[in-house]
């Protein structure tokens, strides 16, 4: 039913738009980390208390996490607005589904790509974490392989949430509802469950930020946690949705 | 192009063709078939079907009931390898804005499962087919409607393919681009192209289909060649007369002569009659001004209208 071949073609579109503009996208994706670091990492750092949960200083603390948030967001941005554009005004959906490519390949193609971007976003959050002392080494490479990870999760949470909303207006619900929460308390910043009842606690570490900040800091931090747990949660979640995104976006193209 | 479809064997086939919105019925168990080398016609007003006939063909969308097979294959459970064999020209332009002329193309063309290469070459032939080449690495949005006509129409010719399906391709457009795409449609034709396309031109379908199908509100209402219609429904000339205040009786006795009804909108009158002159010796004999009065050949307009009335629709 899904033929690679024609995933791969609607990721070379994406490609081909991408080439054409990646200065003006890359140079944001290289800043954001830096203000975020200098900001929050040397700047809030100092006040914050080291030793505790900490162990050590706040800028290796939440790095790993904002790596974690980057990645979240590169896949967010390109599932939610981007696919609903094409998806309602450019009709470019239409022209394609024409083709031998069915809209089933297209909404994988799409995912695909997304999980590109939020590689090309959390990758250079993870460069840019080097220049900050925070050691990464060897753990480069597990730690490539959970942004891909993180932004297929995202990615399928986002076309999933893009197949359903009749309106451009209710992504402003998913990104001020879910995301901002989410970025807020999944232990990027500060240890959740020491600071909020555990019912509350509870419901955060269910959510897939929160895993993904635990897997990254597992990757990232020597001895680090175990990560099985946090990839199958991702793995799962993220097949699950691709898989209603794709049904979704059938019933939507399809009368 | 070329097709590749043997000679008797129909390119695109339907039987009992029906596509339900809910309880509305916007397709209704049509009968048509499109033959090798033919360019067939759907001639209908706005609403009739012809569009969602097309998609259902296009195989983006499914049928509610009835047969359909393209190349010999089921519509539906052989829709990438029906598509891999299809060029189409949809009614609203649907061009990727985010691409440039000649990637627009490409891209398409890498759909069709064509190598990088042969991409760029079928691109670049294309775009000198429809005289854009001087366009190709323009944005999509800087053309005017005219030039995103033909490359659209250069996109459905991108793959080769063995039928092109067309929906009113010279709609909205300068009489101009609208004869520069039909020099276009006639040379795929006289190199042995099937097409389908839709129109609501007369002179249109007049001018390039072989054949025709009449739609109206979902149904088929008449198939055949423009000249064979027109013989097989209609006296094949029409007396046309301006009133200027002047009495009717002359055309209202002349259409009791011939066993015809004189039709009357405002001023104007007409007649069908199956031999003009005698007819129009006839009126002026009857004292009918001769400046007011003229004969002329029936044509498809005069088909169309009596076929699908002369009700306006949305
Ligand atoms: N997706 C749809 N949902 C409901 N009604 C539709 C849909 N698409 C087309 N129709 C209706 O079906 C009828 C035929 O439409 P269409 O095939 O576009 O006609 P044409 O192309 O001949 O103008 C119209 O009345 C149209 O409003
Ligand atoms: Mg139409």
């Amino acid at each position: 039913m899904i033929d690679p071949a024609s995933v791969g073609r609607v990721w070379l579109r994406n490609a081909w738009v991408f080439r054409g503009r990646w200065h003006y996208g890359i140079l944001p994706n290289f800043f954001e980390p830096v203000f975020y670091l200098l900001g929050m990492g040397l700047g809030l750092g100092y006040y914050v208390s080291t030793g505790g949960a900490f162990g050590g200083d706040y800028l290796t603390y939440i790095a790993p996490g904002l790596v974690a948030a980057s990645a979240m967001n590169g896949a967010s941005f390109e599932t939610t607005y981007n696919v609903f554009v094409k998806l309602h005004f450019g009709r470019i959906y239409d022209a394609t589904i024409a083709t031998p490519v069915g809209i089933q390949d297209v909404t994988v193609g799409e995912a695909s790509w997304a999980v590109t971007r939020a590689t090309i976003y959390g990758g250079t959050f993870l460069i840019v974490t080097l220049f900050f002392g925070v050691a990464v080494g060897w753990h480069l490479i597990p730690a490539l392989l959970a942004i891909v990870l993180i932004g297929f999760a995202f990615a399928a949470l986002g076309l999933a949430f893009t197949s359903v909303v009749p309106t451009i207006d209710l992504f402003s619900y998913y990104f001020t509802l879910f995301l901002t929460p989410s970025f807020l308390f999944s232990d990027i910043f500060f240890p959740v469950a020491e600071r909020f009842p555990p019912a509350a606690a509870a419901i955060a570490e269910f959510t897939p930020l929160y895993r993904s900040v635990q897997l990254m800091r597992g990757v990232l931090t020597e001895g680090g946690g175990p990560v099985a747990g946090d990839v199958a949660y991702l793995l799962l979640f993220g097949t699950a949705l691709l898989a209603f995104a794709v049904w979704r976006m059938r019933v939507r193209m399809v009368v | 192009m070329t097709s590749a479809a043997t000679a008797d064997v129909p390119v695109a086939q339907a039987r009992g063709l029906s596509k339900r919105y809910g309880g509305f019925v916007a397709v209704d168990a049509i009968d048509f078939e499109v033959r090798p080398g033919e360019v067939l016609g759907m001639l209908g007003p706005n609403g009739a079907g012809k569009s969602t006939t097309m998609r259902m063909m296009y195989q983006v969308t499914p049928p509610s009931s009835g047969e359909l097979t393209l190349f010999g294959m089921r519509s539906g459970r052989d829709a990438r390898r029906i598509k891999a064999r299809l060029g189409v020209v949809p009614q609203i332009d649907n061009l990727d804005e985010d691409l440039s002329v000649r990637d627009n193309l490409r891209i398409h063309a890498r759909y069709h499962g064509l190598g990088p290469t042969e991409a760029a070459e079928r691109s670049d032939a294309l775009l000198a087919f429809v005289g854009l080449e001087a366009k190709a690495r323009q944005q999509v949005r800087s053309l005017s409607g005219g030039m995103k006509r033909r490359l659209t129409l250069a996109r459905g010719l991108v793959s080769d393919p063995d039928l092109v399906i067309l929906d009113e391709p010279t709609t909205g457009l300068d009489p101009q681009v609208r004869l520069a795409l039909w020099d276009k449609l006639e040379a795929l034709r006289t190199a042995g192209a099937t097409l389908m396309l839709s129109t609501h031109y007369m002179d249109e379908a007049e001018r390039l289909c072989d054949r025709l199908l009449i739609m109206d509100a979902g149904r088929v209402v008449a198939a055949g060649t423009p000249r064979g219609l027109i013989a097989e429904r209609l006296d094949p000339y029409v007396i046309e007369g301006r009133l200027k205040g002047g009495d009717d009786g002359p055309y209202r006795r002349l259409a009791d002569a011939v066993g015809a009804t004189a039709q009357r909108s405002g001023d104007r009158l007409s007649v069908f009659v199956p031999d003009g002159r005698a007819a129009l010796e006839r009126l002026l004999g009857d004292g009918v001004d001769p400046d007011r009065a003229f004969v002329r050949p029936s044509n498809l307009e005069d088909l169309f209208l009596a076929l699908t009335g002369r009700e306006l629709r949305e």
